[in-house]
């Protein structure tokens, strides 16, 4: 049997990309989504409601983060590498972006609570971290599996005063808890506000979290346009676990004639190998055997360790507009000693797979020798040095 | 109507009879799917179960084909499993009559083809009154209205939320109500029955099969709900 029947005429409706996109969540939630939505709209368009954003991404979370030449690594690989730092931001990822607009919108409306689910930690971080800032208790999921290789991110969360739950069920990581997230997310669907980590679940999330994270394109393509001579780069690289960070990059330059490229992990790649489906609230790609049942991802970075991608992300690749590609666990972790002793840079390991693409394909037809390269680092790599430990062969 | 996951054991049919012949009036099969994120513990890990025996979708579907119940056979499982092709044709074999996918609300029917299935739709007590009137009319078969805000899974007491629930969908539709998630205990039962149509019975009868519960014993639990039912939940 082959996976589910694409609808090529769905554009038309709310939420969808493409086909694709949807909000396949039990009824119990549909009321909640739509007060999403409909509190999503109104913010968005309240100027008063943007301007405390963009104070907090200033003054609290470090925003602009910079645009950093990487020299050395340029020079090894025949390509201009321009590396947008979202490792500086507060609590260390991109995550913190999202949270900050998401935090923001549960108090306009209201909630009491934030529920979250994590994979690496770093949006659990985050949640916890937005959480304390603004006075909402925050409740994190996260697959017993990250539990124990991101034990530093665990503590970090309960320093920061949130209640990590792990998940013990299925594969005992991202999948898993995103699955209890929203099972909780029913019993608490007044009171809480669902604090959705990436670019995936039901409408409006994919296209809320791609506006939120809009900024780390938008400011990548200014500070590109005072860098370079061209002002656009020929490739816009990022990693993809859900595809937060990459559909971010990426809206920064959907008009410009850049390549987009969003690297993968290879055991979780749906947008290279997934197949048509439904899952955690929307239509998008996810890996399923011949049955429907959906496979467990395998990444040793706990943010790319997902079966799917987003369903902007499904629809891109079909569109052609954006490639996916991928990197593995091996690869990813010289990347990013590679990086760090190059620059002085350590990413996360998530976005050393970014990195591990462009060093494989540089001086290849798929990044010609003399082109440019705008990375975007995720996150830094400080929650993973026990797995570095334990990988890098130093 | 009683429920049991699909292929949970090597002789799970032998309870489709054993619930018919405890009085039954249809029977809900579960399809096992990977991330029944609509279910409860108990449920998860009956999926699971099945889903390690190396049960699927279609196999529970050949397995039924090959089996008279003596009720109508209502099939369960979510959007990812009902909107692929062929699956129409693997319920009508199957001698399936209805269908419910509690991850495929009102919004996304229209993706969903299953030709000669009555797809019913559930409720919520969060529904508003407009939505539930459009449920009521599109529902086929019956309403699912889902007595309480949470997955499915045993409770302790008819949810509060239940009786307001069933009395507003009853306003809106002329199909039998049927109360479900969370009834355990034949007067729970007894008191859905009061408010509503008939009761879904899930995880309180899959704990016992998870438990080691036979046909017999299972069978058993569903003649007390039987029993407990305030004359009898005529559905059809
Ligand atoms: C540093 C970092 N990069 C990337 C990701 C992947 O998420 P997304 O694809 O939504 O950007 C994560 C998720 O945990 C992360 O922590």
């Amino acid at each position: 049997m082959s996976s589910i029947t694409v609808a090529p005429d769905a554009g038309h409706l709310a939420g969808r990309f493409g086909a694709y996109g949807g909000r396949y969540v039990p009824e119990s939630l549909v009321p909640a989504c739509h007060a999403v939505a409909d509190a999503f709209a109104g913010a968005w368009a309240d100027p008063g409601f943007r301007g405390s954003l963009a104070g907090l991404l200033s003054a609290y979370a470090g925003r602009p983060t910079p645009l950093t030449p990487a020299p050395r690594l340029s020079a090894e690989l025949g390509v201009t590498v321009l590396l947008k730092r979202e490792d500086l931001a507060h609590t260390g990822s991109h995550k913190i972006n999202n949270v900050l607009g998401q935090a923001l919108l549960a108090r306009r409306m209201g909630r009491a609570r934030l529920i979250a689910e994590t994979g690496a930690g770093m949006h659990g971080v985050a949640t916890a971290t937005a959480g304390a800032l603004l006075g909402l208790p925050a409740r994190v999921f996260m697959g017993e599996r990250d539990v124990e290789r991101q034990a530093h991110n665990v503590f970090r969360m309960r320093l920061l005063g949130a209640e990590v739950i792990p998940v013990t069920t299925g594969s005992r990581t991202l999948k898993d808890a995103t699955s209890e997230a929203m099972r909780h997310w029913v019993t608490d669907a007044g009171e809480a506000y669902y604090c959705a980590g990436s670019v995936i679940g039901p409408h409006p999330y994919p296209t809320m979290v791609r506006e939120f994270q809009r900024v780390i394109g938008e400011e990548a393509r200014r500070q590109c346009a005072a860098e370079l001579p061209a002002a656009v780069p020929d490739y816009v690289v990022a990693c993809v676990g859900g595809g937060s960070n990459a559909a971010g990059t990426f809206a920064g330059f959907a008009g410009t004639a850049a390549r987009l490229v969003g690297v993968e992990a290879e055991g979780g790649s749906g947008a290279c190998r997934g197949e048509a489906g439904v899952l955690h609230g929307s239509q998008s790609l996810f890996l399923q055997d011949e049955h429907g049942q959906v496979k467990e991802a395998h990444s040793i970075a706990a943010g790319l360790d997902y079966p799917g991608v987003g369903p902007e992300h499904a629809y891109l690749r079909d569109q052609g507009r954006a490639r996916y590609v991928t990197a593995g666990d091996a690869e990813a972790i010289a990347a990013a000693v590679r990086l760090a002793r190059a620059e002085g840079i350590l990413p996360a390991i998530e976005s050393a797979h970014a990195v591990a693409w462009v060093i494989r394909a540089a001086g290849t037809p798929a990044l010609p020798a003399g082109s440019t390269v705008l990375v975007t680092l995720s996150g830094r790599g400080d929650k993973d040095v026990t797995t570095l430990m334990a990988q890098a062969r130093l | 109507m009683p429920y049991i996951t699909g292929g949970v054991r090597p002789d799970w049919t032998a309870y489709l009879a054993a619930f018919a012949d405890a009085g039954a009036d249809l029977i809900e099969v579960g399809l096992p799917f990977s991330d029944p994120t609509v279910d409860g513990p108990t449920i998860q890990e009956a999926s699971c179960a099945a889903l390690a025996r190396g049960a699927t979708p279609a196999s529970v579907l050949a397995e039924l084909a090959a089996t008279r119940a003596g009720v109508p056979l209502i099939a369960s499982t979510y959007a990812n499993i009902a909107l692929r092709p062929g699956f129409a044709g693997d319920l009508r074999r199957a001698g399936v009559t209805g269908l419910i996918v509690p991850d495929l609300p009102l919004d996304e029917l229209a993706g969903l083809s299953v030709p000669g299935i009555e797809v019913a739709l559930l409720a919520s007590p969060a529904t508003p009154d407009d939505r539930l009137a459009e449920i009521g009319r599109r529902s086929q078969g019956f309403v699912y209205a889902v007595s309480v805000m949470g997955t499915t899974g045993e409770r302790d007491q008819l949810a509060p939320s239940a009786a307001a629930l069933a009395a507003r969908v009853k306003l809106v539709t002329g199909l039998p109500v049927l109360l479900g998630f969370g009834i355990s205990a034949p007067a729970q039962a007894a008191a859905a029955a009061a408010v509503a149509d008939g009761v879904i019975v899930g995880a309180a009868i899959m704990r016992r099969i998870l438990d080691g519960a036979g046909p017999a014993e299972a069978g058993a639990f569903v003649a007390a709900l039987r029993a407990a039912l305030d004359g009898p939940a005529v559905v059809r």
